[in-house]
């Protein structure tokens, strides 16, 4: 089903389970995953941007977002650089990069008290480093979405995955409200999860990202069917399975029971790189800020499942390797 | 004497010249580049930067069918061409002992696949071609050679090898058992080259990250460990060459060669390295997972320039 611009937008502040009337969200970051969210929610919310840069924001206002691939159409946005002009709003997504994240909280410091937040970035910690800057009610949230940035205004959809999420269990939030937001997401045409408890598909995430991002960004090697495979011995799938099984061990050691095995995980995300199209294989986010010699959020993913292994004494060699790797590799630049 | 250096790029190159200035070596080359043959049998072959030399009277050919039977032979190609290189040039060493001055564990093995008499080295000097024919010396250095047990040749053939060698100006010692100086160079070059190549930094640089400089020891001890349980006891530690090297006015700046193979996205020696390290620790009950997870990364490093080129 795919709804053209103009149509009217619906809304679902009278769904009935709770009372928290989501009827207005507030995209912060409008890079992939930024845009991703706000395109599709415009369509079934209000929905505000809030951008770094005025140039971005003014192209937006001007020309709405597009988005193309799996989804393909046109939306207009209210965007602004000036977190003063946002409108108030019911629920932020705090879509940055990690790398990014104390900035964009800091712009929001002290500001939409009543307002959820929503972290989805990569690694753990995200919620500690928003919570510092406001008493905001939090969502915990994890997406495998993906998609390619073609412009300021336009975002190619890559892959349609979903967002997991679950209330933040330092502060108050109900499941209720968490509910309403996956809601809201299904309405709009993502794929949405929730769950009581997030702990455990953050943690699989976790593991999943430190390996297969970590790996991506040394050898240059898209998400493809040698990280699955371990007959020769330097099949890439042996390092990734050892990787993988280091990152359980923490896990375990942290009293987290993973929600998804990462391996399996691994399994099947490069069987549906190499079924779906024969060129076509997903290029971690990591090896993309390689590419573009960004620093990467290797301090987020593979830096905190390290601390967390120094903090409940588990050896992880090879994690450690590779976020030394990965911290050469930035040094070079 | 006759002599055939087997693969005359940058170091075969530098044993060659030397020893043609020798009147009692008739000295042969044999290497695919035709047109680096061709230079050398018009020109000559010429050597600058640390020293100059202009050698003449080598018979350079892409043929191995042209070369006569040899006393000697020098192996000095990259080791993944070993095989190819050796198996072409047997013929003329059928009297005579091949001698490996390559990086990497495993030449000798290869070698021995097709000659009887076959003898270790370990040679320091490097260079790089600058054209055909004209090879920059960038290092001067020693070399030690000693019999290859598994397939041995004579000592006093070493000897002989080391003696002709010595006089032509490549420093060169025999050694009963060579393995001590040919693994602290593989240790040295396993723990340093592929952390460059992964992460593009220069050597100097890579001993200043904390962290780096101790994966860098973490690769050290595996390769220390492989070589403990074969009673090698290496010549000098390769800690101290590492730490050497990364001062200044040494080796601070310079580019590992394997980064610089994978900046010209060329095949880097790593199996011959960290690879070498892995299998040897493999067979004798010697974990070495940093050594195996950084052979497998330069390898799937390697493949992301064919995913490339599809």
């Amino acid at each position: 089903m795919r709804r053209a611009s103009g149509e009217p937008r619906r809304r679902i502040g009278d769904l009935p389970q709770y009372d928290w009337p989501v009827q207005s969200v507030c995209v912060i970051g409008a890079g992939v995953i930024g845009g991703l969210y706000a395109a599709h929610l415009a369509r079934v919310a209000d929905v505000s941007v809030l951008t770094r840069r005025e140039e971005q924001a003014r192209a937006l206002r001007e020309d709405g977002l597009r988005i193309s691939g799996k989804h393909d159409f046109t939306t207009h946005v209210r965007a602004v650089a000036d977190p003063a002009e946002l409108p108030d709003f019911d629920l932020g997504i705090v879509a940055t990069k990690a790398t990014q994240l104390e900035e964009s909280a800091a712009r929001l410091a002290g500001r939409f008290p009543g307002a959820t937040l929503m972290t989805i970035q990569n690694g753990i910690g995200a919620e500690e480093i928003v919570r510092r800057h406001g008493e905001w009610s939090l969502i915990s949230a994890v997406t495998f979405m993906s998609g390619v940035r073609r412009s300021d205004t336009h975002v190619e959809y890559e892959l349609d995955t979903a967002t997991w999420m679950g209330p933040y269990a330092g502060t108050q939030t109900p499941y209720a409200a968490v509910e309403q937001m996956r809601d809201l997401l299904l309405e709009s045409e993502l794929r949405a999860e929730a769950f009581p408890d997030l702990v455990p598909a953050q943690w699989s995430k976790l593991v999943f990202n430190a390996t297969v991002n970590t790996v991506a960004a040394l050898t240059g090697l898209p998400h493809v069917g040698l990280f699955a495979r371990e007959d020769a011995p330097t099949d890439l799938g042996r390092l990734v399975h050892e990787l993988m099984d280091e990152g359980k061990q923490v896990a375990a050691a942290a009293g987290v029971e993973l929600y998804e095995d990462p391996w399996e995980m691994n399994v099947h995300a490069v069987r549906r790189g190499e079924t779906q199209k024969s060129d076509y294989a997903h290029l971690p986010s990591m090896l993309e800020d390689v590419l573009a010699r960004r620093p990467t959020e290797v301090d987020f993913i593979t830096g905190a499942l390290v601390r967390e292994a120094e903090r409940l004494g588990v050896p992880v060699p090879l994690h450690r390797t590779m976020y030394r790797l990965v911290k050469g590799l930035e040094a070079s630049w | 004497m006759r002599l055939c250096v087997v693969g005359c790029g940058a170091v075969g190159s530098l044993f060659a010249a030397h020893l043609a200035g020798l009147p009692d070596v008739e000295v042969w080359a044999y290497d695919l580049a035709a047109e680096h043959c061709r230079a050398i049998n018009a020109d000559g072959l010429h050597l600058s930067g640390f020293g100059e030399v202009h050698a003449t009277g080598i018979h350079a050919t892409p043929d191995p069918a042209e070369i006569p039977p040899c006393d000697f032979g020098i192996v000095a190609t990259k080791a993944m061409h070993t095989e190819a290189a050796i198996a072409a040039t047997a013929q003329a060493f059928g009297n005579g002992a091949v001698c490996s001055v390559q990086n990497g564990i495993g030449n000798e093995e290869t070698i021995a696949g097709h000659v009887e008499r076959v003898i270790r080295g370990t040679t320091f000097p490097a260079g790089k071609i600058l054209a055909p024919g004209h090879v920059q010396w960038d290092v001067a250095g020693d070399t030690t050679i000693g019999p290859f047990e598994p397939s041995p040749a004579r000592m006093e053939e070493v000897e002989r090898l080391a003696d002709a060698c010595t006089r032509a100006g490549m420093p060169t010692t025999a050694v009963p058992d060579a393995r001590g100086p040919q693994w602290r160079k593989v240790i040295f070059n396993a723990a340093t080259n592929p952390v460059g190549a992964l992460t593009g930094l220069t050597h100097g640089r890579v001993c200043e990250q904390p962290g780096l400089r101790r994966f860098v020891s973490g690769l050290v001890d595996e390769g220390k460990a492989v070589a403990t349980a074969q009673a090698i006891v290496l010549d000098a530690d390769p800690e101290d060459l590492i730490d050497h090297a990364a001062r200044p006015e040494v080796a601070y700046h310079h580019k590992a060669s394997m980064l610089q193979d994978v900046e010209a996205r060329r095949q880097t020696e790593v199996d011959y390295l960290n690879g070498g390290i892995a299998r040897f620790g493999r067979e004798l009950g010697v974990a070495t997972p940093l050594n195996e997870a950084i052979w497998a990364l330069v390898k799937g490093l390697e493949r992301s320039w064919q995913q490339e080129a599809k």
